[in-house]
């Protein structure tokens, strides 16, 4: 994103965030995005989680090849690094390629084929109208995607380090409760608030500006989840760097 | 009534529009006409304030439109109903959810006037018992009845239709044009048709406005524009072998 797009992002946004027309229509359209976003990513992000677990804590127990580390340290690496980490970011970036290209072809195909300019002539505010839920979706969708994930990645780990006999389902439930610092958990969260948004808004805004036909709308949607997960990646070290 | 007063737009250094001015009456049927390219669609796009003119005047009733902030904008747009070129219906709605979309908006209606009101629409546009097709389910002619449909949902004082005949049969375009004229008249509205189908001009066009090369050629009634002495109007209203066939008939 350039800064004339930078620049028209924050006037779509100004836009968003206009009073709504009518609040109970918007409610409306909240309830059934989040269904999109949240029920409807569900299944993948569990799988994704539990695997990455899984995998996480045969890698981690592969590394640790000296006799005088714990084991338990397998259970501690896998929760902080999935709660700090994998399950923000990865959730988040799975997000931004499922959702980030349905919401901007979505858009992109309501502006080419005049829907967007059928809602302004009605004298609704299309972006308020369009966008608002999905960014209300998504900051409150994402954060409890994100909670499931760190859950399920380190059910997984447990799985995939019991099963394998890497770590002893003991060793690794003391690794997991041993020096456990809840404001891991509030990173975690205001990372995948920040990441709500954008996976929500970026591709928006890239549906909403289109011109030309099916192909243009190919090409937001591509750009949408290559700037979405670019921007999630920056915010995640910025976010990292203030709050730690 | 809507009165558009030199307007000039430009994309780049693409000049579209050269000073055009018009009266468009209101409980007639006024169309704008012009071969492609020749500015017709952006002058409507102006004057519904899609495209914002570097310079002139649109005036609904006597409010000044292009000057007004957002706010302003949006209680005119309350009063404007429009059919799109390609009906711009809602993909995700039924024809029930597409005409009940403004009023939903807009209105504080039960769902029984709403029901109502969206019955009586679909009757007017001869569509009764489809409120529960979606728009991928509908025929062209049908969409850009749902269109008109929607767009006297919420009887708008004024009526802009872009090209309501592309991709229609010649029977079915008839149709369209007839059914714009009837509501035109019915509810008084300020009708403008942005079209270059020639039936649609000898048909309905009680006040043309003739564009070229982004400059008003020529205005007037259906009556007259075949006894002009204009050449690129001429050009334009002739063109085909059957209108050149028919000439002498008019």
């Amino acid at each position: 994103m350039n800064f004339t797009n930078f620049g028209r992002y924050l006037l779509l946004l100004k836009a968003v965030f206009r009073k709504p027309e009518k609040f109970k229509i918007y409610l409306k359209a909240i309830f059934k995005q989040m269904d999109f976003i949240g029920v409807g990513s569900m299944g993948l992000i569990a799988i994704i989680s539990t695997f990455i677990g899984a995998v996480m804590t045969l890698q981690i127990a592969f590394q640790l090849v000296s006799d005088f580390i714990p084991k338990t340290i397998i259970g501690s690496v896998n929760r902080d690094s999935s709660i700090l980490e994998l399950s923000p970011t990865i959730t988040a970036i799975v997000l931004a390629g499922k959702i980030g290209s349905a919401i901007s072809s979505e858009i992109g195909t309501m502006r080419v084929s005049e829907q967007i300019d059928a809602l302004e002539i009605m004298g609704i505010n299309s972006p308020g109208y369009l966008i608002l839920p999905k960014i209300l979706a998504g900051i409150t969708m994402v954060p409890l995607l994100v909670i499931m994930s760190m859950f399920l990645s380190i059910t997984g780990g447990y799985l995939g380090g019991t099963l394998s006999g890497a770590v002893t389902p003991a060793e690794y439930l003391e690794g997991i409760t041993t020096d456990f610092n809840p404001y891991t958990i509030v990173v975690a969260l205001v990372k995948a608030f920040v990441f709500g948004f954008i996976i929500t808004s970026v591709p928006a805004y890239e549906g909403f500006y289109v011109k030309g036909g099916a192909l243009e709308v190919a090409q937001a949607s591509t750009r949408a989840v290559v700037v979405s997960c670019i921007s999630i990646l920056a915010c995640d070290y910025i976010v990292t760097q203030l709050l730690l | 009534m809507i009165e558009i007063k030199d307007i000039n737009k430009s994309f780049g250094d693409n000049e579209v529009l050269k000073g055009i001015s018009g009266n468009f009456e209101a409980g007639v049927t006024n169309l704008i006409i012009g071969g492609s390219g020749s500015g017709k669609t952006t002058l409507l796009k102006c004057m519904i304030g899609l495209h914002h003119p570097e310079q002139g005047t649109v005036e609904y009733d006597g409010r000044e439109f292009t000057s007004m902030n957002f706010e302003e904008k949006i209680e005119i747009r309350k009063e404007i109903g429009m059919l799109f070129q390609g009906s711009a219906l809602f993909d995700s709605m039924t024809v029930e959810e597409n005409i009940m979309f403004p009023l939903n908006m807009f209105t504080e209606q039960s769902t029984a006037e709403k029901r109502e009101r969206v019955n009586f629409c679909l009757d007017r546009v001869n569509l009764e018992g489809k409120n529960k097709l979606f728009p991928a389910e509908l025929s062209g002619g049908m969409k850009k009845r749902v269109g008109i449909a929607r767009a006297i949902a919420m009887n708008p004082k004024y009526l802009f239709v872009d090209e309501p005949n592309s991709g229609l049969d010649p029977k079915t375009s008839i149709v369209i044009d007839e059914l714009i004229k009837e509501i035109t008249e019915e509810y008084n509205t300020t009708t403008i048709v942005v079209t270059h189908d020639m039936n649609s001009v000898m048909g309905i066009g009680d006040y043309i406005l003739f564009l070229h090369e982004g400059k008003k050629f020529w205005e007037g009634s259906n009556k007259e524009i075949a006894h002009t002495d204009i050449e690129e109007l001429n050009d334009f209203v002739f063109a085909s072998r059957f209108m050149k066939a028919a000439k002498g008939k008019f």
